[in-house]
């Protein structure tokens, strides 16, 4: 991907110069790209294996609840931390960010080198946290006592611990970065109201895990001493409350599903405007929508524990607050529709992942009112109605986003074009694969199936071997994706600096494909 | 009439069209309030439903809704749901709609030449009012299930219900008895018992009952889910919650599961809530009493009384 051959105008010779100690916003978010894509292949791998161990009823593959459990707490940090998180932010972000706001690079490009380098050693963490000592099986929301010395005494949990501070301290410093970037180094002209929605998108993120990742911090961290120096912050027998552990895993984890979807909010709405060859529709409402999604999301933590005993009070606040979101949400939804309407459409691949991110995210968005409700969530807290609820925001819409933006860029970073054909049936086999997974998973958290189940009761079999089918289908959808990667790098054909015409406005349709180690000689200037 | 007040002022098509499906939107509405008179009924009447009858309570092949409500609490929950999946189907399929519709319409070579407009002020107002007004509308029935569940005061009896890892304990203060209830495995899995929901001791309750139960937990964090009754709580050791149930007439089987990750057993510590007829479970009180007698205070003093009494 990296195509150094044309992109080398003053790029390091040396392997170890160019990329290990890069500082180049490009090379890096290369880079990010190509770990997130590793990364998606072992835990998107851990989904696969999980689909079949679900497929029929019984135990099948796995050696016991606690191997499933483990595949579960590896599965969703792998995705949420290792492949969203570095693919939407710390890819694409890096990537253009600093080119769409007319900068020659990140602020702090040797933050920026360690912020991704910190990456890989958490995730080695986190794989290990799997392996060692009986793996920590936990859950990806790592709530003590389960996650406690009493719970899981080995050292796989204080694995995953770490694994959790190194990559949010890789967050924070790639928070900052972006943060520092946006407010200094834009182009003269660029006023902020004249900055592209996916820069927008970044800046809000940024913002959001400049705030919310150092609480997780601060929990695990307590969470460590819990384990290992003899506090009790979580400990109700010394006197600390789990419930505690919630509040403030969830004052991060709210923030974080939005720090997971805005960037690709970016992403959709310039693919949008592209391909309907016409600007954005209601720019300012769109940029405000993210600023109020953004703010709100950090007031909504407690309806994920609705369930733990709060009161009545409180759970009425958190519903009204929660459904309060819909309300940008809707705002969003409308405002790409309204962007297509009377524009002239072609459907190249990012807009197929673009328009499947509309009506996914909407699917999502709505189940996520259902859940709003605390009086309902009773029937369905933690049933697998929760599971078919994030997962069509997070696997059809960030993961959707995350496709869009790759084929939307794919000539720009690396030069070449991929195949149209190619492209379009990876879009409907995964298209057809996800729906098939996650929509009867509806059904099944209706009929109260919990998450978390290495077996169910025989009466769940029917759908769960229709989303174990659905998961191959997907799964296969991830093979083709390689074979387009392929095909592209095999056949080497050359992209235009705008394979897009006149709808692609941002800067970084102005310079060549890919564009060169430096990107401008003299600052672009803004009308 | 409406929408057509909203295309003269804009004077685009695509006014005339969302301002259309607008109003069904807000027809949709107005049969919600409707139903919304007869759940305030229900709210203070809680016979006005028939219970669900000899349906087991336990998911079933190929479900795709709720499992049966048993109970008033259940059945508004229901009512709520089902409100909800039309609004929520009928926003999707009007999305879904309009994406079909511009991708037809708009498409390059059916429109070779692009509008400019980028802004429509009234649309704007629109999208944002009105989906606010159908939260509004979401929120009455929603806020008063939630404040009907919190009315723990008005039950006749209490159960304390503990998570353990792996299994449940049941206590009834009131009566000096409490027991531990496993999963039965599935190799002594007996005729009409049910894999994985089947228990060796059920929570045995009176039909027509209203339960407050008191769930705390011993070790790590369980969650007790009964999804027919409407009824999930985590389980906290050194806390307890309180939450009610409102078991319905008739003798039936009420089934669920521990809904909070507890380790390498977490799939196998059932909740199986048998609902018996005042006679039958006074009979099942007496040889509890003499099975699951608690070793403590609770029935001490009973035994005193009858000593001084002579």
């Amino acid at each position: 991907m990296s195509a150094q051959a044309h992109a080398d105008h003053g790029a390091p010779s040396s392997f170890v110069r160019r990329w290990l100690y890069s500082t180049n916003h490009k090379d890096i978010g290369t880079m990010y790209i190509v770990f997130a894509i590793l990364a998606a292949f072992i835990g998107g791998g851990l989904s696969v294996f999980m689909r079949m161990e679900l497929m029929e009823p019984g135990v099948q593959y796995m050696a016991d609840g606690h191997v499933w459990n483990v595949f579960t707490t590896a599965h969703g940090l792998i995705m949420v931390f290792f492949v969203v998180m570095p693919g939407l932010i710390g890819g694409f972000g890096n990537w253009f960010v600093p080119i769409m706001i007319g900068a020659p690079d990140m602020a702090f490009p040797r933050m920026n080198n360690i912020s991704f380098w910190l990456l890989p050693p958490a995730f080695i963490l986190l794989l290990l946290s799997a392996v060692m000592d009986g793996g920590a099986g936990v859950g990806w929301t790592i709530y003590p006592p389960l996650s406690a010395k009493a719970g899981t005494p080995g050292m796989s949990m204080d694995l995953a611990i770490f694994s959790l501070h190194l990559a949010g301290a890789s967050s924070i410093l790639g928070a900052a970065n972006f943060i520092t970037t946006i407010f200094n180094m834009r182009t003269p002209g660029m006023t902020l109201h004249k900055m592209p929605l996916f820069a927008w998108a970044m800046l809000i993120t940024a913002f959001l895990l400049l705030l919310a990742v150092p609480v997780l911090a601060g929990a695990i961290t307590m969470l460590l001493t819990d384990r290992n120096f003899g506090t009790t912050f979580f400990i109700p027998e010394g006197g600390g409350d789990p419930i505690l552990f919630l509040h403030l895993f969830w004052f991060f984890g709210h923030p974080e599903v939005y720090i997971m979807i805005l960037p690709a909010f970016g992403i959709v709405s310039h693919i949008i405007s592209t391909f309907s060859k016409k600007p954005i529709f209601g720019y300012l409402g769109m940029a405000y929508a993210m600023v109020s999604i953004g703010f709100v999301g950090f007031i909504v933590w407690a309806h994920h524990m609705y369930t733990v005993g709060l009161s009545v009070d409180t759970r009425a606040y958190f519903t009204a607050a929660t459904m309060v979101i819909a309300v940008p949400t809707g705002v969003k939804i409308f405002s790409w529709i309204a962007t297509m309407w009377g524009g002239s459409i072609t459907f190249r691949t990012p807009m197929l992942w673009a328009i499947g991110f509309i009506f996914l995210f909407t699917v999502g968005g709505v189940t996520g009112v259902v859940l709003s409700n605390a009086g309902l969530d009773v029937v369905l807290h933690n049933t697998y109605y929760v599971i078919a609820h994030f997962h069509y925001v997070l696997s059809l819409g960030a993961v959707f986003g995350l496709f869009a933006g790759f084929y939307y860029w794919f000539s720009k970073m690396t030069g070449y074009e991929y195949s149209e054909t190619l492209g379009k049936l990876h879009f409907w086999v995964t298209f057809i694969g996800v729906n098939l997974t996650f929509f009867p998973m509806h059904f099944l958290g209706l009929a109260g199936m919990p998450r978390r189940y290495i077996d169910y009761p025989d009466a769940f079999a029917g759908w769960n071997m229709v989303a174990s089918i659905g998961s191959y289908v997907s799964a296969a959808g991830a093979i083709l994706f390689l074979v387009v990667i392929a095909q592209a790098f095999i056949a080497k054909r050359r992209a235009a600096d705008n394979p897009y015409g006149e709808g692609a406005t941002t800067l970084e349709w102005q310079v060549s494909s890919p564009p060169p180690y430096h990107t401008f000689d003299e600052l672009p200037k803004i009308k | 009439m409406a929408h057509l007040v909203v295309n003269r002022i804009v004077g685009d098509e695509f006014m005339a069209f969302l301002a259309k499906s607008l109003l069904n939107q807000t027809a949709q509405l107005c049969a919600s309030v409707r139903r919304l008179a007869v759940w305030g009924a229900a709210a203070f009447c809680a016979t006005l439903y028939p219970m669900a009858s000899a349906q087991a309570a336990q998911p079933q092949p190929w479900q795709m809704n709720l499992q049966p409500a048993a109970g008033t609490m259940s059945q508004m929950a229901h009512d709520l749901h089902n409100l909800l999946l039309v609004i929520i189907t009928l926003i999707s399929l009007f999305v879904l709609g309009l994406l079909v519709y511009v991708g037809v319409r708009f498409r390059a070579s059916a429109n070779p030449n692009p509008s400019k407009t980028s802004h429509n002020t009234v649309i704007e107002i629109l999208w944002t009012v009105i989906p606010v007004i159908i939260l509004v509308g979401i929120a009455i029935p929603s806020f008063r299930l939630l404040y009907y569940m919190d009315r723990t005061a008005d039950t006749d009896m209490v159960i304390k219900v503990t998570g353990n890892q792996w299994y449940w304990n049941y206590e009834y203060p009131d009566e000096g008895v409490a027991f531990d209830s496993y999963m039965i495995d599935e190799a002594d899995l007996e005729e009409g018992q049910t894999r994985l929901l089947s228990v060796d001791n059920p929570l045995v309750v009176p039909a027509d009952t209203r339960i407050k139960l008191l769930i705390t937990g011993n070790d790590v964090m369980h969650s007790f889910f009964v999804p027919s009754l409407a009824v999930q709580v985590y389980a906290f050791i050194g806390r307890t919650n309180e939450v009610w149930i409102d078991v319905p007439a008739g003798k039936q089987t009420y089934y669920g599961q521990c809904n909070q990750i507890c380790g390498i057993n977490h799939a196998y510590m059932p909740i199986e809530v048998r609902a018996l007829p005042r006679n039958e479970y006074d009979a099942w009180l007496s040889t509890a009493r003499e099975e699951f007698a608690m070793n403590d205070a609770v029935v001490e003093p009973k035994t005193l009384v009858l000593a001084s009494a002579n």
